[in-house]
């Protein structure tokens, strides 16, 4: 108790100091709970990857489309339950600059995807018309879009204008389903294709091709691969997180820099802290000397240093997390586009805790090692 | 060997003790060969120039510095050979501080000063609060108890650092330049509460001085000339 009561007096002892020391601990707790949780946005599609479902492309690139036919000869392997197909489309609404993801995708899609929550009314409403659409509620949100709105599109892969209802709007079943996508039919596409570019007729960029039993998913992707084996396109096939994960590998680099800049943060504040505690232990030598002529142990002096820097980076550490949840739903609110799913974790939130320990008990463990091992003599005639 | 003031059994007992400190590559000695007895119950001053190792005595004495050689005994212990731990056990339940800068903890009140060595003896809350307040009242402080040590005079403060030296009740009480930072009334009155303690409570004292005036207050006044006990002077009326 009466511990406590030193530890708590002690921290507040330098107002000024403690509360600068707490400020650098909360923008550093946060600016690296933000930057863990762009980390995890950029992982959130794979994260959100089923493992029943495989997807099937051009094994060039994804540049290179594959021919309709192999839907059906895709379907016939054993073990398949469902093929669904999706282009992406790449057009611009309005501005270059309003970016998001749409797809043109067969209607088998939303059985593949049962994560793309909407009312059977809305989904109704868009298998009935050829030019309805579905968005995000993410997306709906960030333009404004209602049920019923027409949507005016540039076409750059499909160059052309296109023309689209909004017909549903869909939410996420779960926390991490991006909901900032367009999908609309591919039939659309494909017809429009026949008359505008002919060459370009019944090519698929991708196929989504739902597993029975997510055990035999090695042996399908084999099987599908085979089967085109030697074609004009040929196919390579993996698992929705490996298909994922490749497009976060072609910017990794970055995804690791921006993990680093995070420690980065950690590990300067860590200093400032340390450099603090070593302030505050060298201007109470005397007292620490005081406790040990009265019989207190090198444990006792220990334990008080310990725990006023373990106050000090606590109470940042809590500050800085209470913060991120605003400041990144901020973030998420304008950064949305590039980041469809930015939430603060569970995990972020437990490395902020963890962050915030290793700060108090590293900036101590020097300080703390060296009053307890100054002589009383030596102590008491230092003058702070 | 002194015998102390003479009918007292001694409580401190030094034989042949020296001590010397290194600085940098040389070493300087600033005890050798002490010998004396402080009987219990005696109020003995240590006076000498600067440098003269009457305060590395004291250190040694109040068991918070080792002699490099000799016997030191107080109270039949032989306190150079305890380790470390053992030594802080010891100074906890034998031995009163009372320094020439308080020493106080600031962010303590002074009812919370005194109550620090306390909580190394195994006291109920209640116990702790009643002994406390009786060391209070006897330095005449007890409407100071939730003050800080910022909001009371240089002498209230040495007042409570008497306190916390005489509240775990021990035999010895060591005192460094106890009225070295205070004007002559406060130390007076410091002095005056020292010789109380010695005389109705019967502990002993040794008090290291450069102030002669506030060494005549003791029985006895010890000279320390560079390492070395020249004379011990009785002090007849104090």
């Amino acid at each position: 108790m009466h511990l406590l009561k030193l530890i708590s007096r002690n921290a507040l002892r330098h107002k000024l100091r403690t509360s600068l020391t707490v400020l650098g601990l909360v923008v550093a707790v946060l600016a690296f709970g933000l930057l863990q949780t762009v980390v995890g946005a950029w992982y959130a599609k794979a994260e959100a990857a089923k493992a029943n479902r495989l997807v099937t492309r051009n094994a060039i690139s994804l540049v290179f489309s594959m021919p309709l036919a192999y839907r059906q000869k895709i379907r016939a392997i054993e073990g398949v339950k469902q093929v669904s197909l999706a282009n992406w489309v790449g057009s611009i609404y309005k501005e270059p600059k309003n970016f998001f993801a749409q797809f043109a995708v067969d209607d088998a899609y939303f059985d593949a995807y049962p994560e793309y929550v909407m009312s059977e009314q809305q989904k109704h409403d868009y298998m009935h018309d050829r030019k309805g659409c579905i968005v995000g509620r993410r997306l709906a949100e960030t333009y404004g879009f209602k049920v019923g709105d027409s949507l005016a599109m540039r076409g750059a892969i499909f160059p052309g204008d296109w023309n689209f209802v909004v017909r549903a709007i869909y939410d996420g079943a779960e926390k991490n389903t991006d909901t900032a996508q367009m999908f609309f039919h591919w039939d659309y596409l494909n017809e429009t294709v026949k008359i505008r570019y002919p060459r370009r007729l019944d090519q698929v960029g991708v196929y989504i091709v739902v597993v029975a039993d997510s055990d035999n998913s090695a042996r399908i992707a084999l099987d599908v691969d085979k089967l085109f084996k030697n074609s004009a396109a040929e196919t390579l096939t993996e698992t929705e997180k490996a298909f994922q994960l490749g497009f976060i590998s072609m910017s990794a680099t970055i995804v690791e820099g921006v993990r680093l800049i995070s420690y980065l943060v950690i590990f300067i504040i860590m200093a400032v802290m340390a450099n603090t505690i070593a302030m505050t232990v060298r201007e109470r030598t005397s007292e620490y000397a005081t406790l040990k002529a009265l019989g207190f142990g090198p444990a006792f002096v220990g334990a008080l240093i310990y725990g006023e820097s373990l106050v000090i980076a606590l109470s940042g550490g809590v500050l800085g997390i209470l913060l991120t949840f605003p400041v990144g739903a901020g973030f998420a609110s304008q950064l949305g586009k590039f980041f469809p799913v930015f939430q603060v974790s569970l995990a972020t939130v437990q490395l902020q805790i963890v962050c915030a320990v290793v700060v108090g008990v590293a900036a101590a463990i020097v300080p703390a090692r060296q009053a307890g091992r100054i002589k009383i003599v030596d102590g008491l005639r230092s003058i702070a | 060997m002194s015998d102390g003031n003479g009918a007292a059994p001694a409580l401190v007992r030094l034989h042949d003790i020296t001590k010397s400190y290194k600085r940098g590559a040389q070493i300087v000695p600033v005890l050798s060969g002490i010998s004396f007895d402080i009987g219990a119950g005696e109020f003995l001053a240590l006076m000498g120039p600067s440098g003269s190792g009457k305060s590395t005595l004291l250190n040694l004495i109040a068991g918070i510095d080792q002699p490099d050689s000799g016997e030191l005994l107080v109270d039949g212990v032989n306190i150079g050979a305890l380790s470390e731990v053992e030594l802080a056990d010891w100074r906890a339940g034998n031995v009163g501080f009372i320094f020439q800068f308080y020493n106080l903890m600031p962010v303590l009140t002074a009812f919370e000063n005194v109550e620090l060595p306390l909580l190394l003896a195994s006291l109920s809350r209640a116990e702790r609060r009643d002994h406390v307040e009786a060391v209070l009242d006897l330095v005449g402080l007890q409407d100071r108890a939730e003050h800080y040590p910022s909001e009371l005079s240089g002498g209230q403060q040495q007042r409570v650092a008497i306190a916390r030296a005489l509240v775990s009740d021990p035999n010895l009480i060591v005192a460094d330049e106890p009225t070295g930072d205070l004007d002559r009334e406060s130390a007076e009155d410091i002095l005056k509460l020292m010789q109380t303690l010695n005389r109705e409570l019967n502990k002993t004292i040794i008090m290291v001085t450069h102030d002669a005036r506030a060494a005549a207050h003791a029985h006895a006044i010890m000279h320390l000339e560079k390492g070395e006990l020249s004379a011990r002077e009785e002090v007849t009326e104090h």
